[in-house]
């Protein structure tokens, strides 16, 4: 292949550290097109399941929890979870209420800031917005959000939008842009007007205030955000027995009259901005932006591991409070192949594999399923600091390995999702997509269902997720505030970690279905220790953002760059549209190490009952 | 007083909002300018004065230096991190005029580099990274530990490694924050057995022979009015009074024990036994279910999170001491480590 004339290193507006290179057939007007695959590439790695090697099982969630600090929950809950299955412990209504409020919490809190804060200014244009006429921008908001009310409660005027230029523009004329600096401003495929682009802004530099509101859900339960506090178990939280302020003479906890209100408003909060701001606003852009339903696509195969474990379907309770589910989640474990969105096929967890032929780890070329996984970290790649840096993909050239599923590569999160529950129409929540595609995507848009395979399909998909989890926080919650007397922690935890005889399997396997996509820990633990053997992650954005396998097929990021029509090489926003459009969370990726490579025994994993076991 | 702040007990009493703070024109007009009325900003000052335990003399410092018709530069590199650190400053933003005045982090400051959040990539992001270090004095902000070897592989960005990229940052810099205990002190990614021979910041610059002033403000992550009071206070005065690891004592003189409102059962009980039980719902010490509290210097107890609204023992969770260093790996009782093992002394610090 031609030497790469399309990078982009570093990738920004992410989490973590990605390099993209790909080759464009040059039109000779300094823009091009890509042919064929180019490269993903993750370039940090720090090693964190082998720091997990001989730890207390009971802390392994504190660890994984900062392999991110976007995905701060799912890494932790995860992590809990597999515990939970290895050792057979059940875990009470509440604590499954709770968990479920705190991923869904994180859905809407990451969702809403990836589209404003991640990946809005690639279809925004920021110094377009200084031409914007305010009084038009005002008459705009009243038909796009006419529900939204920011002004101290009424509809955003001339005047407040006037206030949001003078901003703008006290950053341009001091010569500071700061965030805004070297964008691909009036780049020719920008085509939101004036007004569009500074009514955008302004819900940017809105949904800042907005989030740190959201996240207090997670203070109150967890104790602080970024990075709550979790148990194996149930939850560390419980409920306060003063109602009042805490108090060293009258003692408490968060859980109180104050707490719960909070939480009541967080979710509240939630709803209003998806409803009111959010969905109208990916709406608008998506008009704008039509043919981007046609770049972007991946192969066709998506898979989920299942989230959301619907109260609704409670089938059992046991006398220490702890709960059976039947197969019942928000979200549908399951697998489609080759664009056949109407087939769901059951998710069988023996199918996974991992693949490091082209990353930077030692071990077999061969696919290995993740308990019988053995990899060192091993860098062959080019030395750093020379002005040739380049990597190539005949070699090892990532640090995230390559998950396959039945030896393919798969697409995770959204996109996944909403296929899922479409492709089973059976919960009501499932009717609802069906909806929200029908009003939304085949109705205002005119777009084919099939078309949702795409750059624009993914930013619709995740909208739609997050408002169908927006109405879902409020029952969740109604549950919760009903049985909040209930428990909370499943007192035998802690002491059945020391009977391995109890244990139902030598190895646990925890999953989530995290803002991303499909998340899977395992873990072995030690029956004469009681310590961790062996530790083991695969992660939604390492579906997504893996390099090529033995085979030589790419994963899922180079493969949706194909086609892409670049107007500048030298400014290839159309690259970042779709890149951004996965939402990469590559520290989430790049994790894996097993310097012992010691096999983990088969996994059996019952998916009615998630770690019920 | 500012609502949204919770104020600690302690430091109520050396700072009133001052009606009669001197505040000149200029700086009163810029903060119209802000949309800031002068009352708004004297009782944002005024909190923020408490937090840090400052005298009021220094009101119209912070004011001038929250005003400044030029922005200081702030340049935010990231390395081996999980972007918690980044989360957690971005949760003190607030856009929103009117009463909130709590951006002014963002009014005060020009946040001239900072990868998570910026609008340039790739070759206009790097060029960005040339120009606004070329121009001396910037403040250099680092969240993530830094693997030793520069040809490891480990941190490559740009095609230039950790190592190489924190040294060309801090050239310039007039002072480097550590932001987190990853950058203040290596971290998760140190923790044993460190696979990819990561270094905190203060190690890196004694290796490589940097001699720039440093702030360590470590914390996993750390509270985001811990890191925004730094930057304003380093702005409005120069450099905060520091303890022996670089961090500023306004914040991390006391342990969270000392002031966490479970600290009375730690001296009489009744300690909550098992998560869940009556105790734990009265707000007994969880010093027996491994609470690190007594060993962990940090504002967690006073400020709180997520402005004010709950800290870990508050709800539940013993301290897991995130803000010490090497913390994934103390030694408790028995010699064991683990969040849920007690600890090896009943109080102090260590």
């Amino acid at each position: 292949m031609a030497t790469p004339n399309v990078i982009i290193d570093p990738v920004t507006r992410i989490e973590g550290h990605l390099r993209i290179q790909a080759y464009a057939i040059p039109d000779g007007k300094g823009g091009g097109t890509i042919k064929d695959p180019g490269l993903s590439a993750s370039t940090m790695v720090r090693g964190v399941e082998q720091i997990l090697k001989g730890r207390d099982p009971r802390d392994a969630w504190a660890f994984t929890q900062r392999i991110c600090g976007v995905c701060t929950v799912v890494h932790g809950l995860t992590s809990v979870r597999a515990v939970e299955n290895a050792i057979g412990i059940k875990v009470s209504k509440n604590a499954d209420y709770i968990r479920n409020m705190m991923i869904g919490a994180q859905y809407v809190h990451d969702h809403v800031m990836h589209f404003y804060h991640l990946h809005a200014l690639d279809w925004v244009d920021v110094v377009s917005a200084l031409k914007a006429i305010p009084a038009n921008t005002a008459s705009l908001s009243a038909k796009n959000n006419p529900n939204y009310k920011p002004n101290n409660g009424k509809l955003p005027d001339a005047i407040y939008f006037q206030n949001v230029l003078d901003r703008l523009n006290g950053l341009v004329n001091r010569g500071q842009l700061g965030l805004f600096a070297n964008g691909y401003w009036g780049h020719s495929a920008y085509k939101l007007s004036p007004e569009e682009n500074l009514l955008l802004v302004s819900h940017y530099l809105e949904a800042l205030g907005w989030a740190r509101e959201v996240v207090k859900l997670h203070t109150i339960f967890g104790g602080k955000d970024p990075h709550p506090n979790l148990v194996v178990g149930g939850m560390p939280c419980t409920l306060s027995s003063n109602t009042g302020p805490v108090s060293e003479d009258k003692g408490g906890t968060s859980l109180n009259t104050a707490g719960l209100a909070i939480i009541k408003k967080s979710v509240d909060t939630m709803k209003t901005f998806v409803d009111q701001v959010y969905l109208p606003d990916v709406v608008l852009v998506a008009t704008k932006y039509k043919e981007w339903a046609d770049y972007g696509a991946t192969e066709g195969n998506f898979l989920c591991f299942g989230e959301f474990p619907d109260p609704a379907l409670v089938k059992k309770e046991f006398v220490d409070g702890a709960i059976d589910y039947p197969a019942g989640y928000v979200f549908p474990p399951g697998v489609i192949w080759a664009n056949n969105l109407n087939g769901l096929f059951p998710f069988d967890e023996s199918k996974v594999t991992e693949n490091v032929a082209h990353a930077w780890y030692s071990g077999s070329d061969a696919g290995a399923h993740p308990s019988v996984g053995s990899t060192v970290l091993n860098y062959t790649g080019p030395a750093p600091d020379s002005a040739s840096y380049m990597l190539d993909e005949s070699k090892r050239y990532s640090w995230i390995k390559s998950p396959r599923y039945n030896g393919q590569p798969m697409e995770v999160g959204p996109l996944a999702h909403i296929l899922m529950m479409h492709a089973r129409n059976t919960l009501d929540t499932d009717k609802q997509v069906r909806t929200g595609v029908a009003q939304y995507w085949t109705g205002a848009l005119k777009l084919g269902f099939d078309q949702l395979n795409s750059t624009l399909g993914r930013i619709f998909c995740r909208m739609l997720e997050t408002k169908i989890i927006a109405d879902q926080m409020a029952n969740w919650y109604q549950r919760y505030e009903a049985n909040k007397a209930g428990a909370y922690w499943n007192p035998n935890t802690f002491t059945r970690l020391t009977q391995p005889k109890s244990w139902p399997k030598s190895v646990g396997f925890g999953f989530t279905e995290a803002p991303r996509g499909a998340l899977g820990h395992w873990v072995k633990i030690n029956p004469t220790t009681y310590m961790i053997d062996n530790y083991q992650c695969i992660v939604a954005s390492q579906w997504n953002a893996g390099p090529r396998d033995a085979k030589g097929i790419e994963g899922p990021y180079e493969h949706a760059l194909v086609g892409h029509v670049l107007a500048d090489v030298k400014k290839p926003l159309e690259v970042l549209r779709t890149i951004h459009s996965f939402d990469p969370c590559i520290g989430c990726a790049v994790h894996i190490v097993d310097s012992e490579g010691q096999p983990l025994v088969q996994v059996e994993v019952n998916h009615s009952y998630r770690s019920l076991s | 007083m500012n609502k949204d702040l919770d104020l600690p007990e302690r430091s109520k009493a050396p700072v009133n909002l001052a009606e009669d703070t001197i505040l000149d024109e200029a700086t009163v007009s810029r903060l119209l300018e802000l949309g800031i009325s002068r009352r708004g900003f004297l009782s944002f000052c005024t909190g923020m004065a408490s937090l840090m335990v400052l005298p009021q003399a220094m009101i119209p410092k912070l004011a001038a230096a929250a005003t400044a018709p030029t922005k200081p530069s702030v340049v935010y590199m990231s390395f081996q991190e999980c972007t918690g650190c980044l989360e957690s400053l971005v949760n003190s933003f607030a856009f929103r005029g009117g009463t909130t005045i709590d951006n002014l982090i963002l009014n005060m400051i020009s946040l001239d580099y900072q990868e998570t959040l910026m609008a340039a990539a790739g070759y206009q992001a790097e060029d960005l990274l040339k120009t606004v270090t070329s121009k001396p004095g910037y403040v250099l902000v680092v969240d993530g530990s830094i693997p030793a070897k520069w040809d490891s592989g480990y941190f490559v960005s740009g095609g230039r490694s950790g190592v190489a990229r924190f040294r060309d940052a801090a050239k310039n810099a007039g002072l480097i924050i550590a932001v987190g205990t990853c950058a203040s002190f290596g971290g998760l990614p140190k923790a044993d057995p460190n696979p990819t021979g990561a270094v905190s910041i203060s190690e890196l610059m004694a290796s490589l022979g940097i001699r720039k002033p440093l702030i360590n403000v470590p914390g996993c992550p750390p509270i985001p009015e811990v890191i925004t009071g730094v930057i304003l206070y380093y702005l409005a005065s120069g450099m905060p009074s520091l303890d022996s690891l670089y961090r500023p004592t306004m914040f991390y003189e006391k342990t969270v024990h000392d002031e966490c409102y479970r600290e009375e059962s730690f001296e009489d009980g009744p300690f909550a036994l098992t998560f869940d039980d009556a105790n734990a719902r009265k707000g007994g010490c969880l010093f027996k279910l491994g609470c690190k509290g007594p060993a962990t210097h940090n504002a967690c107890s006073t400020i709180k999170w997520n402005q004010g609204t709950s800290f870990p023992m508050m709800s539940g969770h013993g301290c897991i001491g995130c803000a010490e260093p090497d913390f994934w790996d103390r030694i408790n009782l028995n010699g064991k480590k683990g969040f849920y093992v007690q600890l090896a002394h009943g109080g102090d610090d260590d």
